[in-house]
């Protein structure tokens, strides 16, 4: 059944879509980030040491022999360790981002449309839950979940479904005003084809972009869940544990701490330039 | 009388990340104390880039490009921007549409009033807190000693405004520039701002250009008009000259567009077409897409500003023969509708 | 007079909150299907250990009679009992609470006292290369764990220039300020990028804004409109930029005190973490949450406070 409506919405959904040219922040932060994401997938071309093995005859030797990064202090190869490092934060942290995306994005979606009690409770909820800190929030969950890859899964999905409830509800509400989605309601088209054909697109694109600088809460939180002991299980190799471990070395081998933080940096960094990108480009409209 | 504010060839651009914009295109104004001079136009027109240049306010990235202008008969344009922004100050005031963002939310409105004597013309603060009060009250606002204390947000747009007027005078200026101040006020309160500053022009000498779209209020308030259309001034001279007997089609169709309360309307009448593209050179005239009377030669060349009578100018190139334009133009009988 | 009604509305909307915190708090240890003993006592638990925590934490009793009972204790201040210690964890958590106070207050001043000079520089000098330059600081800063930040401080302080002690929280006052500086400056530097990038777009708004143009349109020197008309806004700005990063500041503090080795809430609550210390861990979790929730009181009062706009009534 077609409608007037349609035309409208679709000048307006192309108006949303259109832009998609490339400026120099949005391409630096993409290359970058796939510069970051190809050493992670290749790290076994890329290096030929094993980041497991230990072979303490070879602890903390300074760079050099083979060693591009020189060896921890159990004569693991320092280089490997950050490029498997690499695969293992850079995974859960976009992982642990999709949950949240999806639960956070449902519910404030239903709540900013239907507003009522729904959206009462909701909002009180995330008053809620952004009152404990992030981090202690997070760090208590893993607590009673007990340790492990899914747990900082379920406790990063816990506490952090609460930013895009709010921001998708905020998109919603603002949309739901817009000309063509009171012309879609006058004209009596279903709840749910007006949800997804209209108003969905702008929404998700908000969401998406957020969710760019959200990957990079979510991989903090995993190195520094790495940090304290209570992130991903050895012997599997991460950017935080490696900088635990480093700390103890500070005042001699100092880029054992040094270069697996500033992975990290550079991988926010990626990211946070892929977010401006974006940015730029829906504000040019 | 001498001019106050003279305007003469005045370009201003704005570059663009899409390629620049010539938003203002050879204007020339004059404008002296105790005249009322109105600069009418639709929105993207140009007119209020135009009195925003003259008090060097424009926004960035907007500049001045080309031309000059002179105050009180001293050349602007080459001045160093701190003395520039002094002498300014000193000569000439501006109001703006949005009174509620032209004032600091944060800061009483008698303190705004009293800014200017206490921080420039070197009052006492209690001198200057008096002189306020003396101003609130000189443009119309009831119990100006309580009324002080208040904060923007606390006041009516009317009062608001009245109490922009009220800045401006502080500075104890030959012209006040205003630019649609009354836009987003209602009818009736519109009429008593403009009473306001019609009262400052005959009783204290104050000259005032004024910035609209609304042929209504140029009507009453001002006694010199400027119309604008794409950047340039079309026609001049007196106001009920220009409004009795148009010699530019597009004043001429501005006033057809405007519904006369006291005949029935039949249908509303629009100007066909669209605004020219500013980005754009435009060769000969920019209204000549849009102009019922137009000719080939208006297609090709640009039609200078150029005098009718004394007083009196119009930069078209059929301005000598309204009585030849169609009668769709001029004719209030006929009922033709375009688009 | 209007004020102080405001503040009492305020005071009384933090109940809900607080409330909806504790049930948080509470049902923790209830998330994982099967008995929570076993959950928390991991490798150690033995039918003992598990009897013992049972009898303690009253784990056999149905679940809303146990929040009743939690709630009951928490009216009284009665944290639960550390059993690892086999003290109150009220006491517990007291004895740590000023170290942690004492790094939230002066991490947030640090954090201002960087970020607001440098948002209201970029801003006034928009486009230039030092605003550019200022704008560079989030994109890498944002990414920089603060962990590693304090770690990398550690390096520059330890190693070369010996300063500022670089764990433990010294014996005295000055012991305790001189050992403050670092684990604040990091704090700050992890909050900076994010107040820095608020702030400059607020300043560059109040810069916009008409009123600024009518200040110079009255001839006002450069130098009184910064202090006159942009610093009061400015500070409304801040104080609500930094309400809204309260939980981050907050929460920072927590890992840098394991970096500095800083006898503070955060790492008892680490360390009860690996004693497996439950009602250690609820309780300083509590505690953080009205922590913020405070915080956010203060800075939504004086917000109230500096801008007029705010409705009292």
């Amino acid at each position: 059944m077609t409608t007037e409506v349609a035309p409208v919405a679709r000048r307006r959904r192309l108006a949303a879509r259109r832009p998609l040219r490339m400026n120099v922040t949005l391409a630096a932060g993409l290359a970058l980030l796939g510069a970051l994401v190809l050493a992670a997938i290749f790290a076994p071309l890329l290096t030929g040491w094993d980041p497991i093995k230990q072979d303490l005859s070879r602890s903390l030797q300074d760079p050099g022999n083979g060693h591009l990064l020189g060896t921890d202090q159990l004569g693991r190869d320092v280089f490997a360790r950050l490029l498997y490092g690499a695969r293992t934060d850079l995974r859960v942290g976009a992982l642990a981002v999709f949950f949240p995306f999806l639960i956070g994005g449902a519910l404030g979606l239903v709540a900013g449309w239907r507003g009522g009690w729904f959206d009462l409770v909701l909002m009180r909820v995330v008053d809620i839950v952004v009152a404990i800190p992030f981090f202690v929030l997070v760090i208590a969950l893993v607590f009673a979940l007990g340790s492990g890859t899914r747990s900082i899964y379920i406790a990063i999905t816990l506490v952090g479904w609460v930013a895009y409830a709010r921001i998708v509800r905020g998109e919603v509400l603002v949309a739901k005003e817009q000309e063509y989605a009171l012309a879609a309601r006058a004209s009596g088209l279903p709840t749910y084809r007006i949800l997804l054909r209209h108003l969905l697109p702008n929404v998700v694109l908000q969401a998406f972009v957020f969710s760019m600088s959200d990957i990079v809460l979510s991989i903090l939180a995993i190195v520094t869940l790495g940090y304290l002991g209570l992130g991903v299980p050895q012997p599997t190799p991460d950017w935080g544990s490696m900088i635990q471990e480093g700390q103890a070395f500070i005042f001699t081998k100092w880029y054992l701490a040094a270069v697996p933080g500033l992975a990290v940096v550079i991988t926010g960094l990626a990211l946070a330039l892929i977010a401006d990108g974006f940015v730029h480009r829906s504000a040019r409209r | 009388m001498s001019a106050l504010l003279e305007l003469h060839d005045l370009d201003v651009d704005i570059p663009l990340p899409d390629g620049n914009l010539h938003a203002v295109r050879g204007v020339s104004l004059t404008a002296s104390a105790g005249q009322s001079v109105g600069l009418v136009g639709e929105s993207g027109s140009g007119k209020s880039l135009t009195l925003r240049a003259a008090m060097d306010l424009l926004p960035v990235p907007a500049r001045i490009s080309g031309g000059s202008i002179v105050v009180d008969g001293v050349e602007v344009t080459g001045m160093a921007p701190g003395r520039r922004r002094e002498y300014l100050s000193s000569m000439m005031a501006i109001i703006f549409q949005d009174s509620l963002t032209a004032l600091n939310p944060t800061m009483r409105i008698g303190d705004q009033v009293a800014e200017v004597p206490l921080r420039r013309l070197g009052m006492a603060r209690s001198t200057a807190r008096a002189r306020a009060v003396e101003l609130l009250d000189q443009v119309g606002i009831k119990d100006p000693e309580g009324r002080y204390r208040a904060y923007p947000h606390q006041l009516s747009g009317g009062m608001r405004q009245r109490v922009c007027i009220a800045i401006a005078l502080s500075a104890e200026p030959g012209l006040i520039l205003a630019d649609e101040p009354t836009t987003a006020l209602d009818v009736t309160i519109q009429a008593q701002v403009l009473g306001v500053l019609d009262a400052l022009r005959r009783d204290r000498g104050v000259g005032l250009v004024l910035v609209t779209h609304d042929l209504a209020v140029v009507s009453g308030t001002c006694e010199q008009l400027n119309v604008m259309y794409g950047g340039r001034i079309v026609e001049h001279g007196l106001t009920s000259e220009l409004l009795g007997s148009p010699r530019h089609p597009y004043t001429a169709a501005l006033l057809r567009s405007v519904p006369d309360p006291d005949q029935p309307v039949h249908r509303l009448l629009t100007i066909a077409g669209q605004p020219p593209d500013l980005m754009q050179p435009i060769v000969g005239c920019s209204f000549a897409p849009r102009c019922l009377a137009a000719v080939d030669r208006c297609a090709t060349d640009l039609p200078p500003l150029q005098p009718i009578h004394h007083g009196r100018s119009s930069a078209c190139w059929r301005a000598h023969e309204p009585e030849h334009w169609p009668r769709a133009l001029v004719d209030e009988t006929t009922d033709e509708v375009r688009a | 007079m209007r004020y102080l009604a405001y503040v009492l509305r305020r005071l009384v909307a933090t109940v809900p909150v607080l409330f909806g915190i504790s049930v948080i708090v509470f049902f923790m240890i209830h998330l994982v299907p099967g008995d929570p003993a076993k959950t928390l006592l991991g490798i150690r638990a033995t039918d003992q250990a598990v009897a013992a925590l049972h009898k303690s934490f009253g784990l056999d009793k149905p679940l809303w009679q146990q929040y009743l009972d939690f709630m009951g204790r928490l009216a009284h201040g009665d944290l639960g009992r550390s059993f690892f210690y086999n003290v109150d964890a009220s006491e517990l958590v007291s004895g740590r609470l000023p170290a942690t106070l004492l790094l939230v207050v002066s991490a947030t001043v640090l954090a201002l006292l960087i970020s607001v000079p440098l948002a209201v520089l970029a801003a006034s000098r928009r486009g230039g290369a030092l605003d550019q330059a200022i704008r560079a600081v989030p994109l890498v800063g944002l990414g920089m764990p603060a962990f590693w930040v304090g770690i990398m401080l550690v390096l520059v302080f330890g190693l070369k220039l010996r300063l500022f002690p670089v764990s433990g929280f010294g014996d005295d006052v000055v012991g305790h300020l001189r050992s403050i500086v670092l684990p604040a400056l990091t704090v700050a530097l992890a909050l900076a990028p994010i107040l820095i990038r608020s702030l400059r777009t607020s300043m560059i708004a109040v810069l916009d804004s008409d009123y600024i143009v009518t200040a110079r349109a009255k001839g006002l020197t450069h130098r009184r409109i910064i202090l006159g008309h942009t610093l009061r806004n400015a500070a409304v700005s801040s104080v609500t930029v930094l309400g809204v990063n309260v939980a981050y500041l907050v929460g920072s503090t927590l890992v840098v005190e394991r970096v500095f080795a800083l006898p503070g809430i955060g790492t008892l609550m680490l360390d009860s973490i690996f004693n497996r210390d439950f009602a250690v861990v609820q309780a300083v979790t509590l505690v953080f949450a009205v922590m913020v929730v405070t915080i956010n009181l203060l800075t939504d009062l004086a917000h109230a406070a500096l801008d007029p706009r705010v409705e009292l009534g």
